[in-house]
């Protein structure tokens, strides 16, 4: 493949890629996110290759086929979007796909069982984009996620990709930031530091060599909006680097990847081995005289590699320890050079803005955070996946009209944002604005865009615990407030998890998130504080249940139960018995059965295999 | 025995620059399935780093590990999807029926039995992975069932 060299040949190559293509060609999208992929969407994208074949159907002349990232609506995976009417098939298996290109590809009827019913009024919808989960999306950052196959080159440029950069290439690079300035642009990854201020200090800064960095160490647990931006479409990502790049005068770029995405790796090294041969990387890209490459750096599964000086010295290749703040990375970052670090998300927006304007972007959102934002709407909600809408959305309508409510209409109870540094937001607060600042005013923060739902099966303190132990594992150790002050603060947790709880616990607690947040080096440490601060002062009562008490309401922390078996709900079917590990269920044949409380490990087997809902947990 | 052939072959698919240690301590990982002393002391001589400085690494990135795993390696996920749904349930019966602790290897290296902070396939939740194979809404009366075909 011959390079790319001036913004006309740019032009003349994506012609004769359309002009190859057929209008509105019927299409199978195939999702291959990796919600989709462990559901088995590689085996549904085989057999329509195999059933093509026996057709005699010619992929991508007849009918295009292709492999996607991911869609979104991961509860409903494995999915398969079918263009031109964007017909969303849910929960396909292999031994649907005959009847698909029968029906639905060659014919043009609808399968009514693939498609989405409305769980309320039972109407079924066809075309994605009625279906509430997507009605009130707004994609931006995920524009192409879903549309296009990550690994085709191709396929981006025939979606107007890297001809921005070849506009952005002929502007002056102050333009681009000043357009990146009046987007509004906020970091993607939690802190919300506007963009355009961290390119403009670390271009003022005087250098030889500056760097730009992606930062795809996405750790927080419950977030995986990065990974599918990578995996989707690696290109908007390297697009947007390259862009930031000229702006600020760098001319290496490293991606910092987490390896617990191996799919990300993958097509990332796929991208930026095509954007190479097409000479979009290397010398004098499009004839501009810019010369500019990337690396891919695999982190080590490290959540502190995450916080930007950490990443960086890993990127070194030493340990992945922080260093203190008062040390910018926009002066001495990256080899004590100057770096701009942002976040994958953040990246991925730069192309559409330099392209739209800047104006364009600031239409959406609110007044302190502009654009929209993409969430994982996880945990117990009906439909978890990925979703994007403006900034400014309520929870409330995030989770009851896009989420479709709670799993199993149990009653919702509260929202964690922003990962192990964020906060529970109780239900009574959910017609608040998701925002960088409002979240922040409530004790929690924006984070990387994690939405975790839980409802009235959940316990709130032993949630505290759950996001104090993660930290414990996951501080590097170098600063004493975050290796002893977690550590302690775990030891409390657990004590009153474990029906040990003295009245006081709760001011020591208070007392060690004090010092953690004043006291800790980085942001792990100082944000610690935010999933214990904000569980003492919205859910005090269960604190109080669990020390008092020493009662768990939710019914979660096993010191605190007991299971027993309901006499009237119990029909004697033994099956408990016989799957109970500790042989401590008794009972005859078709008479209620009793659980030895003393013998019980409450191992949840039991309640697990029951199909009369007859063991009670309190 | 670790071959010192596999060694070189993998630090020669690298520059020799620092930049490349995580990267080449990855792929032993990947390799022989755990990072080999041999590897480091290698790696130590040929990219001219002390060793103290590569066990460091080895120590400190959760990937690593320096001591052989099991055949199989369970993942079970403890992101906070998985966690609200269960997944400690399924741990603790995943330890009980293998008989050893999270992060350890069972006596006979067949199974090494591990906890991921998220895989990022949250509506699966609780998922187990075994090897390269996800199981989705796992349930602690199956878990041991599903091991079964791992031999």
């Amino acid at each position: 493949m011959e390079a790319i060299t001036s913004m006309e040949q740019l032009q003349r190559y994506r012609d004769r890629l359309q002009a190859r293509q057929k209008r509105d060609l019927a299409a199978v999208l195939v999702c291959c996110g990796t919600g989709c992929l462990a559901k088995g969407a590689l085996k549904v994208a085989d057999a329509f290759k195999a059933e093509f074949e026996s057709k005699r159907i010619k992929a991508n002349i007849d009918i295009g086929l292709k492999t996607t990232g991911c869609h979104g609506y991961c509860a409903n995976g494995p999915l398969v979007v079918l263009r031109p009417k964007d017909i969303l098939y849910h929960k396909v298996q292999p031994e649907d796909v005959p009847e698909i290109v029968e029906r639905s590809l060659k014919g043009s009827e609808v399968i009514e069982r693939l498609i989405y019913q409305d769980p309320d009024t039972k109407e079924s919808i066809a075309d994605f984009h009625q279906i509430p989960f997507y009605k009130y999306q707004v994609r931006i950052a995920l524009r192409n996620i879903g549309i296009i196959d990550p690994t085709e080159i191709d396929d981006y440029i025939l979606q107007g990709g890297y001809h921005t950069l070849a506009k952005a290439l002929r502007m002056n690079p102050d333009a681009i930031i000043a357009e990146i300035e009046a987007s509004g642009l906020r970091g993607r990854g939690g802190g919300g530091f506007p963009t355009a201020t961290k390119w403009k200090s670390a271009k003022a800064i005087q250098s030889d060599v500056r760097y730009v960095i992606c930062n795809g160490d996405e750790g927080d647990p419950g977030a995986f909006m990065d990974g599918a931006t990578m995996q989707g479409d690696p290109h908007a990502i390297i697009e947007g680097m390259i862009i930031g790049a000229y702006a600020i005068g760098s001319n290496q770029g490293y991606i910092y990847v987490r390896d617990e995405y191996p799919l990300a790796v993958k097509n990332l090294a796929i991208a930026v081995k095509a954007v190479r041969e097409k000479g979009f990387l290397g010398k004098d890209i499009l004839g501009s005289g810019f010369a500019f490459d990337i690396k891919i750096s695999r982190g080590g599964g490290a959540f502190v590699c995450g916080e930007s000086s950490a990443l960086m010295r890993s990127v070194e290749g030493k340990v992945g320890e922080p260093r203190a703040k008062y040390i910018r990375s926009v002066e001495k970052g990256l080899y004590d050079k100057p770096t701009v670090l942002n976040n994958v998300e953040t990246w991925a927006n730069v192309p559409i803005i330099i392209e739209k304007g800047g104006a364009w972007y600031a239409s959406y959102g609110t007044k302190g955070s502009k654009g929209t934002k993409v969430f994982s709407l996880v945990g117990k909600v009906n439909n978890t996946g990925l979703v994007e809408v403006p900034m400014g959305i309520s929870i409330r309508k995030l989770i009851e009209e896009i989420g479709g409510g709670v799993l199993s209409g149990k009653r919702f109870k509260a929202v964690q944002t922003g990962g192990p540094s964020g906060g529970c937001i109780p239900e009574r607060l959910s017609d608040l604005p998701i925002d960088f600042d409002s979240l922040t005013d409530v004790g929690s923060m924006m984070g990387s865009g994690g939405i975790i739902v839980m409802d009235e099966e959940t316990c709130m303190v032993d949630v505290a615990k759950y996001f104090i132990g993660f930290l414990v594992g996951e501080s590097c150790g170098k600063c004493t407030p975050c290796r002893d002050g977690l550590r302690r603060m775990l030891d409390v947790l657990i004590d009153i998890t474990e029906g040990r709880g003295k009245e006081t616990d709760v001011a020591v607690l208070e007392e060690l998130c004090d010092v953690l947040t004043w006291g800790a080096l980085c942001g792990l440490g100082t944000s610690a504080a935010n999933p214990v601060l904000s569980t003492i002062k919205y859910f005090r009562e269960e604190y109080d249940a669990h020390i008092k008490d020493k009662q768990c309401p939710a019914g979660v922390c096993k010191a605190l139960i007991t299971y027993s078996i309901d006499a009237e709900a119990c029909t004697g079917c033994t099956l408990c018995a016989k799957k109970c590990p500790q042989k401590c269920i008794t009972g005859e044949r078709k008479k209620a059965h009793v659980i030895d409380t003393e013998q019980c490990i409450k191992c949840g087997v039991c309640k697990d295999v029951c199909n009369f809902n007859a063991v009670r947990v309190a | 025995m670790i071959e010192v052939k596999k060694v070189d072959a993998i630090i020669n698919r690298y520059e020799k620059s620092e930049e490349s240690l995580l990267a080449i301590l990855q792929d032993f990982q990947r390799e022989f399935h755990y990072v080999p002393e041999e590897g480091m002391q290698r790696l130590s001589e040929v990219m001219n780093v002390s060793e103290s400085k590569i066990y460091a690494m080895g120590t400190f990135y959760k990937t690593l590990s320096l001591t052989p795993r099991g055949k199989h390696t369970i993942k079970v996920c403890t992101g906070t999807a998985c966690h609200l749904k269960g997944a400690n349930q399924i741990l603790e019966t995943l330890e009980r029926g293998l008989k050893i602790r999270r992060n350890s290897t069972t006596k006979n290296l067949n199974f090494t039995l591990e906890c991921v902070n998220c895989l990022g396939t949250c509506a699966m939740a609780p998922v187990v992975v075994v090897n390269e194979d996800y199981y989705g809404s796992v349930r602690p009366s199956k878990i041991m069932d599903v091991l079964k075909k791992y031999k």
